[in-house]
């Protein structure tokens, strides 16, 4: 049997330089005379990736933010073109790198669903056949010949999802559109992405949520720079991966940490310390969360805004720290310098392992490191009664119970 | 389309006696010069189809004259035109009925001018396309034909209400009408694609198209002048500007003219040859549409 994907040493790279990443005419014609002539650093987005998927088979595709997941997809999708190596796919391809791509707010409803389906490569047969279903998805029914742009954003959202939800190629290539809506509709989706896995359809699918990974893909491929890090079945790929995240961050180090942000200053290590103000292993629960992070800049800008998120293992934000937001300037000086970010009376629920992800920005963004820092909840003493179980949310207030007299 | 539509509860099913063997589409790097995938193309005709009416929709939405603005463009020109090129310059006085003259070259002009524009700037303007999915790139540019050829039938619905007006009857000629709007489209549309290509690596060809389609149209002495006021060598080399001959021989098989044959023949082929050329070129550099957008 062939496989459906066959990816064979694909590399990508790209220019780095100006924003099309070519020489404007100005710049050409003095390039002409000698002058002008800058070396342009290139980027290598892929490099040399291979793998195979089975007819019917449902893959996750993990790793970090810049390890090559969103290029891959694309030289898969065909809408960027590999610089080397080789793609075979067998079967039709519908890929999904967001929902609603082609809609217009001045059409309707009903003219969005024909052209967003035309766009994802369904004949307008195929469109009027599952009209109905379609509609009856995204529950929008009555309105249907209203324009788009009255729509509610949720209403929008899935609309668009219904569209996408309905296309059936052989290979479907999907990158987290899954992330939008409400709860319900969520669960909806990843239920209709079930029944796609189920129908034999084969499945790449890119996603920063480990919960979900292994509940729709029995296989997963990690990604790390560009190459394929591990490849095996879904939960232990998932899982490995994770403690990759724990481990990385002990050392506190984040120079060689994948990052964006245009690099004028770098969170160059970031620490957890403890009520003494050194250096902490770990975090008790109601204790204040304190991070240090160490920047390094080339530049000075009088006022940058720097945010901490805590978020959780599988990637969902909880609580963000922003100096904007409390008011505090916070004063970039070329060279180093520490600052601290603290949250007061951390109420995690202990047992859960939290990321935080580390932000500095002058309206450009300087530099953004997801991950910097590894946190696990430890009980402490006094809190044994707390339940560990993870599904019980990630914090526990305060709280109390009581009975309300004369009612 | 998929068997699992109509037996929702069997069992996964077992490969049917003889499976049709899946279209396979292989991705490499794919260097240098071609002509377009026109059977590709062919497939994906629904969607051009689309976007050409979300175009036409697009246009006249919330707009209170709706449809009058296709005619508004080359009425308004034809206004100018005729007042101070045909009245206060004179150029009119061997013309029976300038206003008409000018009006029917200027419904061709319209179309051809708003075809380039429009296809030129499309594939920037559609950027959330190129950037998130994978269809045929030329599609994008051969749409924005769609509105010019909806406008150019309005207009041209016009121009025999007004050429009735005048007592100007159509002849044998007019059967070569669709030939020459052919010719216009292949044209505009060619140049369009060529010139879409371009901006995509270069924003600098916006400033180009801008001013260089006003000029383009005083360029095109067709639109103003009758043949018989032009020299020896001008009529000779000027159908070397598509718009000239195509505009011409517009104006002739609308308001029942002999054709200048010569003349459409040289301006068809050489907006064929700027066709061609735009289209290998698309072709060529469509590729890193993604990476430059």
């Amino acid at each position: 049997m062939h496989p459906a994907i066959r990816v064979q040493n694909v590399t990508k790279s790209f220019r780095l330089g100006t924003n099309s990443g070519r020489p404007n005419l100005t710049e050409r014609l003095l390039g002409l005379f000698g002058r002008g002539r800058r070396a342009r650093a290139e980027f290598h987005a892929l490099k040399g990736v291979s793998f195979e998927v089975n007819p019917g088979e449902a893959v996750g595709i993990i790793g970090r933010n810049g390890a090559g997941k969103s290029t891959l997809l694309k030289v898969l999708s065909r809408i960027v073109e590999p610089s080397g190596g080789r793609v075979e796919l067998r079967g039709r391809v519908g890929s999904l790198l967001e929902v609603g791509t082609g809609f217009h707010p001045e059409l309707t409803g009903r003219e969005n669903v024909f052209l967003n389906g035309s766009v994802l490569g369904m004949s307008r047969r195929e469109i009027a056949r599952n009209f109905d279903t379609i509609v009856n998805f995204a529950g929008v029914e009555q309105f249907i010949d209203t324009p788009v742009k009255r729509y509610s954003s949720g209403m929008y959202v899935r609309l668009a999802f219904a569209v996408a939800a309905h296309l059936e190629p052989e290979i479907l290539i999907v990158d987290e559109v899954l992330a939008v809506g409400d709860a319900t509709f969520q669960k909806r989706c990843i239920d209709r992405m079930t029944e796609l896995t189920r129908g034999g359809r084969t499945i790449l699918f890119v996603s920063h949520n480990m919960q979900l990974i292994p509940l729709l893909c029995k296989r997963a491929i990690q990604l790390d720079a560009g190459r394929v890090a591990r490849a095996g079945p879904a939960a232990e790929v998932t899982s490995a991966y994770l403690q990759g995240l724990i481990d990385d961050s002990r050392t506190g180090d984040l120079r060689d940490r994948p990052r964006t942000g245009d690099g004028r200053a770098r969170f160059v290590r970031a620490w957890l310390v403890g009520p003494d103000g050194a250096p902490a292993e770990r975090f008790v629960h109601g204790d204040d969360l304190r991070v240090r992070m160490e920047i390094e800049s080339k530049v000075s800008v009088p006022d940058v805004a720097a945010a901490v998120v805590i978020a959780s293992q599988h990637g969902t934000r909880i609580v963000t720290s922003w100096t904007r937001e409390v008011g505090h300037t916070l004063a970039l000086r070329e060279g180093a310098q520490v600052v601290e970010c603290r949250f007061r009376g951390a109420t995690f629920r202990p047992g859960h392992t939290l990321l935080l992800h580390l932000w500095l920005s002058d309206g450009e963004v300087l530099d953004s490191v997801e991950n910097a820092v590894v946190v696990e909840v430890d009980g402490g003493d006094g809190h044994d009664y707390l339940s560990r179980d993870a599904a019980q949310g990630v914090v526990v207030f305060p709280y109390d119970w009581s009975e309300v007299p004369g009612c | 389309m998929t068997t699992t539509d109509t037996q929702p509860d069997s069992p996964p099913a077992a490969p049917q006696s003889a499976p049709p063997e899946p279209p396979l589409t292989v991705i490499e790097p794919r260097p240098g010069w071609a002509l377009p995938d026109f059977r590709e193309l062919w497939r994906y005709r629904e969607l051009l189809y689309f976007l050409a009416l979300r175009d036409i929709k697009v246009r006249y939405a919330q707009t209170v004259l709706g449809i009058g603005w296709a005619l508004a463009q080359p009425l308004a020109t034809m206004a100018v035109f005729a007042l101070f090129l045909g009245r206060m310059g004179g150029m009119g006085k061997d013309v029976p009925n300038y206003p008409l003259f000018v009006f029917a070259g200027m419904v061709a002009w319209t179309f051809f001018g708003n075809t380039i524009s429009s296809a030129a700037l499309s594939v920037v303007s559609n950027e959330r396309l190129v950037t998130k999915i994978y269809f045929p790139r030329l599609v994008i540019p051969l749409a924005t034909a769609g509105v010019g050829l909806f406008d150019l039938v309005l207009a041209t619905a016009l121009l025999g209400g007004l050429a009735a007006w005048w007592d100007v009857l159509p002849g044998w000629s007019l059967l070569a009408l669709p030939l020459v709007a052919l010719a216009l489209t292949v044209a505009a549309a060619g140049i369009g694609v060529l010139l879409s290509a371009l901006i995509v690596a270069q924003r600098d060809f916006k400033y180009v198209l801008t001013f260089g389609v006003q000029l383009w149209m005083f360029a095109t002495p067709s639109l103003y002048l009758p043949p018989e006021a032009l020299g020896e060598t001008a009529r000779m080399w000027l159908p070397l500007n598509p718009a000239h001959g195509l505009v011409a021989a517009f104006r002739q098989s609308a308001l029942g003219e002999a054709i200048d044959w010569y003349s459409f023949g040289v301006s068809a082929a050489t907006g064929a040859a700027l066709a061609l050329f735009g289209m290998l070129y698309f072709r060529r550099v469509e590729r890193t549409f993604a990476d430059t957008i």
